[in-house]
């Protein structure tokens, strides 16, 4: 280990670091509200680390691989870090309340969301099979304590459904892992693609043989679970709504986009090379139509928020993986980073989105101590400011322009259309259509249901301000979209080089 | 270039709605300040209207920024303009959205968030009118959903919530198919620009010049239908005009009239602007291949929504399907493009331009006397009605216009437009002109109809309203006479003396053309 490696490694050592002083903060400190307060501030440290090694990066992987090659501190990875760090600190103001009213393992729950976080700060910046699948475990095991959080059935049920399953999909994984190696002998995902055009490949099968199309699938299976794509979306309706409102808001978003960025980066650095592209491609066009299909058609019968988030998360999951088949290697035209960049603009929009409508439900709930959706019958009387925010949010979901839901559809679309997936594109907008029945009828419960009870809903200050800034964010994306597009860009420069 | 009218025209209402909202507390002063702004609205249009260089011709006042969205996924900018073809809309649009507010004199309930979406409304379809980018355009299509799904909601009648609900589906439906058809254009070969019209001045070379005679991503012929489906279902066209009675008739009255007086006019635009102006030159397929089509379609809307009319028995049902006639004809004169480029007509081309603002101001006329009726009869079962007319003469006057403005009176504005759709549309389409023009004839069936049991034969009918609350109806006031007039004078003008709006379209459709 070299100072190199230190270097690379700090944001996730200061996360680390975070976790455990708030784990030992939590014994001085009795007023939970302070403590949350300053686990956020403490993410600064993170936070500036990733900023000086982004300053610092100097256009070169092998000046910014360090632990013998395992991982990569590139602007791909930086540009997730500071994603990861937005939401975990957007989650942890928003939960303040929450928290307080936990009554015990304050402490413990920050410091989990932390430690998760901490692995899929590893995950995105992770250039190895083993790495990847070391930070992936540690994501997932915090992440199911923290499902079981609440520790009443449907809590529990929850937890235990996330980490066997999460388990199952890991052995999948390790199992796609496995045959890579046999094939190819290496775990570096560099050295991956070397070895993988050294096989004697038979052309007309994907991947030149069957072992590694096989090995791919797997792998594709393993991290789809993450992604929340079909077929290994079960779980995610079932532990949306047993798991605590905060973990389903984390889940939804830092999971899913860690999830996004390192199978863009397995495939887009293993697999890399311009006939793969085409292979994978195909995989993940269906594996998007069927995710926008499956989750909007369920979506379309449910009656509680929570679960109508999470088959509606299902759906958007679809809508980002369009981005990731629109690969340049059918494109007629030079743009060649517009899929990958279209997924990482809808991550972003897509997380500043969840946590509007999450943020605003936990506000509600807090007070109504429910989650179907005739709970927010009359909000717009009850409370305008948080009815407002809540529509704001559902009308991104739904995409409609001028929120950051349409326009990071219109770039992942765009991508499709411009990589000879016309008929993608058709089945997303298709979509986007049907979600506007289950959508609008959040809209329609705010504005137009008479309210069983007349008093008004007065949000906590952390909670409310959690969701005006991720509404802020929805509508400053929306308006000037190249401000995420832009980064995105450059992060994908040397990964698609 | 920042020209800076247009960008103030647009978002001047969308702004002050906002202000209003968050500043006033006062009934009464919300409601002045939002007829207030609208009245403003409408001199900016009308200074848009009347500056507009005729001599020049092409794009003015132009508004460009090009770095809205600088990346290669998707180059769009902020490019406002008006030409031949949007300056009378523009204008349309303040006349329409004056008379909705003074319109919504009466509206009680939630008023200031009423007002909010009015203006929200207006701006939105401004906004359609005057965005030469393509996302831009799609971006206020697509944003007029949320302010009409909101007013058809809270301050309908009838299923207000369902009809909003299918009118927003049906909408997203369409749109849905545009945004496709939108980045097909824009990711084929050679385009990359979302500008929908060449500016030498600014250096903008558009979709048209760029798409001419090359290959484009996807088969012309299905982007072109693509723009097709989204438009025809906004028009609407026989077989997707569904939603639009049940919107209609459960619709505030200012909402109908916003409805019917300009949201049907985003279609019949982007039917010009788009499915005209960008397919003339297409290789492989040309909108002259579908004008055949279009003909046929606009023949069985014409005369299929005729003979629906006739049997209905809601006054505002009956002018809402009466629209998906009228839209008909704007159909039938972009038909008059014809199955080659030597067989185009300009002069149809003209009508239906020229038949889109007369139907704004004419219906949505119409559809303001009916809310003031209704207003004062609580019913619009016309069967239950009769001899309005001796109670409300002023109310039986002007909604006779609207009714002779549909039937195609001489000396209004829907003859000159009619005539003109027939004369430019027989020499290409004589059979489809022909038959069409026998919506004329249901037209006037169905209007003289409805006025006479309404407005004239004996009093209340059995089941209508009482003879007690007959005779304590009363006229329109000075307010509602305000909006009423702000729709008849143009139909007047346009009626007596059409080229100060045709010779406007004319310089648009010439420059759709080439």
């Amino acid at each position: 280990m070299t100072v190199q490696d230190l270097w690379l490694l700090s944001p996730e050592i200061a996360m680390t670091g975070v976790a455990i002083a708030i784990v030992f903060a939590d014994f001085f400190i009795s007023n939970k509200r302070t403590l949350a307060y300053l686990a956020v501030g403490l993410l600064a440290l993170p936070l500036l680390f990733s900023l000086n090694i982004w300053f610092g990066v100097v256009g070169d992987t092998t000046a910014t691989s360090g632990l013998f090659g395992s991982i990569v501190a590139d602007r791909f990875a930086l540009f997730f870090h500071f994603l990861l760090l937005g939401i975990t600190a957007t989650v942890i103001i928003g939960s303040v309340q929450y928290i307080e009213r936990l009554k015990e393992f304050e402490g413990e729950f920050i410091a989990l969301v932390l430690l998760s976080v901490t692995g899929m700060l590893l995950l995105v910046s992770a250039r190895e099979l083993i790495s990847i699948y070391v930070a992936l475990e540690l994501t997932a095991l915090p992440a199911a304590a923290l499902a079981a959080f609440r520790r009443d059935n449907l809590s529990v049920e929850a937890g235990l459904k996330f980490i066997i399953l999460s388990a199952v999909a890991s052995a999948v994984l390790l199992y796609g892992i496995v045959f890579i190696y046999g094939y190819t002998g290496t775990t570096n995902l560099a050295a991956i693609l070397v070895r993988l055009n050294d096989l004697p490949v038979d052309s007309s099968v994907p991947f030149g043989s069957y072992g590694v199309l096989f090995a791919v699938v797997m792998i594709v299976a393993g991290f789809a679970f993450k992604m929340a794509v079909v077929p290994w979306q079960m779980w995610v309706p079932d532990v949306y709504q047993g798991s605590p409102t905060p973990v389903a808001a984390f889940l939804s978003t830092a999971s899913k986009a860690s999830a996004f960025a390192v199978v863009i980066r397995i495939m887009y650095t293993s697999f890399g090379s311009v006939d793969l592209q085409q292979d994978w491609s195909a995989l993940f066009a269906v594996l998007a139509a069927a995710s926008m299909v499956f989750g909007n058609l369920l979506a379309l019968s449910q009656t509680n928020l929570k679960r109508l988030l999470g088959y509606s998360t299902i759906a958007h999951a679809g809508y980002m993986l369009v981005g990731v088949a629109a690969v340049a290697a059918n494109t007629s035209s030079g743009s060649a980073i517009a899929g990958p960049q279209g997924t990482m603009y809808y991550l972003a929009g897509y997380a500043f989105t969840n946590l509007a409508v999450f943020f605003a439900i936990i506000a509600i709930s807090n007070r109504t101590g429910s989650n179907e959706i005739s709970s927010l019958n009359g909000l717009g009387k009850r409370s305008p400011l948080l009815g407002v925010l809540l529509t704001v949010g559902v009308i991104s979901l739904l995409g409609i322009p001028p929120t950051v839901g349409f326009m990071s559809k219109a770039v992942v679309f765009s991508a499709a259309v411009n990589s000879g997936l016309l008929w993608l594109a058709v089945i997303g907008v298709v979509n986007s259509v049907v979600s506007a029945f289950y959508y609008l009828r959040i809209v329609r419960a705010i504005y137009f249901e008479e309210p069983k009870d007349d008093s008004r809903i007065t949000a906590d200050v952390p909670v409310l301000f959690a969701t005006s800034v991720a509404v802020v964010g929805v509508a400053l994306f929306g308006a000037v979209p190249w401000l995420i597009l832009r980064l995105a860009e450059k992060s994908l420069e040397l990964l698609l080089a | 270039m920042f020209n800076g009218l247009l960008t103030v025209t647009v978002f001047l209402p969308a702004v002050a709605a906002v202000v209003i909202a968050l500043t006033l507390k006062n009934k009464q002063a919300v409601r002045w300040s939002a007829i207030g702004v609208a009245t403003v609205t409408l001199l900016l249009s009308i200074i848009v209207f009347v500056s507009y260089d005729r001599t020049v011709g092409g794009v003015q006042f132009v508004d460009q920024i090009t770095g809205w969205i600088p990346v290669d996924a998707l180059r769009a900018q902020y490019l406002l303009g008006v030409d031949g073809l949007s300056a009378p809309l523009v204008l349309l649009t303040g006349f329409l959205g004056m008379a909705a507010a003074f319109g919504s004199w009466r509206v009680e309930h939630r008023i200031k968030e009423y007002f909010f979406w009015l203006l929200m409304l207006e701006s939105a379809v401004m906004g359609v009118f005057v965005s030469l980018d393509l996302l831009l355009f799609f971006v206020f299509f697509e944003f007029e959903l949320i302010p009409m799904y909101m007013l058809i909601s809270i301050w309908g009648s009838g299923r207000p919530k369902y009809s909003a609900m299918k009118f927003v589906l049906f909408t997203l439906f369409g749109g849905a198919f545009m945004l496709v058809g939108i980045l097909a254009l824009f990711l084929s070969q050679g385009v990359g620009t979302f500008a929908m019209v060449s500016i030498p001045e600014a250096g903008i070379v558009g979709i048209p010049d760029l798409i001419a005679g090359v290959d484009l991503i996807a088969p012309a012929a299905l982007i072109f239908s693509f723009f097709l489906v989204a438009f025809a279902v906004k028009l609407p066209l026989w077989p997707l005009h569904n939603w639009l009675p049940d919107a209609h008739t459960d619709a505030p009255t200012a909402v109908s009239v916003m409805l019917a007086g300009v949201l049907l006019k985003m279609a019949g635009y982007g039917l010009l602007r788009i499915n005209l102006g960008f397919f003339q030159e297409t290789k492989g397929f040309t909108i002259h291949d579908a004008a055949g089509f279009l003909s046929v379609l606009a023949v069985i809307s014409v005369i299929y929504g005729a003979i629906v009319t006739i049997q209905q028995t809601d006054m505002k049902r009956l002018i809402a399907y009466s629209s998906v006639s009228h839209m008909g004809f704007v159909m039938l004169g972009v038909a008059a493009v014809g199955s080659s480029a030597d067989k185009l007509s300009q002069a149809g081309l003209n009508g239906a331009a020229l038949q889109m603002f007369t139907h704004g101001t004419i219906t949505g006329l119409a559809f303001l006397m009916v809310g003031l009726t209704y207003e004062r009869t609580h019913s619009r079962h016309i069967p239950h009605l009769g001899g309005l007319a001796r109670k409300m003469p002023l109310i039986a006057i002007f909604f006779i216009i609207a009714g002779f403005g549909s039937l195609g009176l001489p000396s209004l504005s829907g003859f000159v437009a009619e005539i003109t759709i027939f004369l430019g549309t027989f020499p290409v389409w004589p059979w489809a002109t022909g038959i069409a023009a026998f919506g004329v004839v249901l037209a006037a069936g169905y209007t003289l109809w409805m006025v006479q049991r309404t407005f004239f034969g004996p009093g209340p009918q059995a089941g209508g309203m009482s003879e007690e609350s007959y005779e304590k109806l009363t006229d329109a006031n000075w307010v509602d006479m305000i909006a009423v007039m702000a729709l008849t004078i143009p139909i007047f003008v346009v009626g007596i003396w059409p080229s100060v709006i045709t010779d406007t379209f004319k310089l648009g459709i010439e420059a759709a053309i080439r």
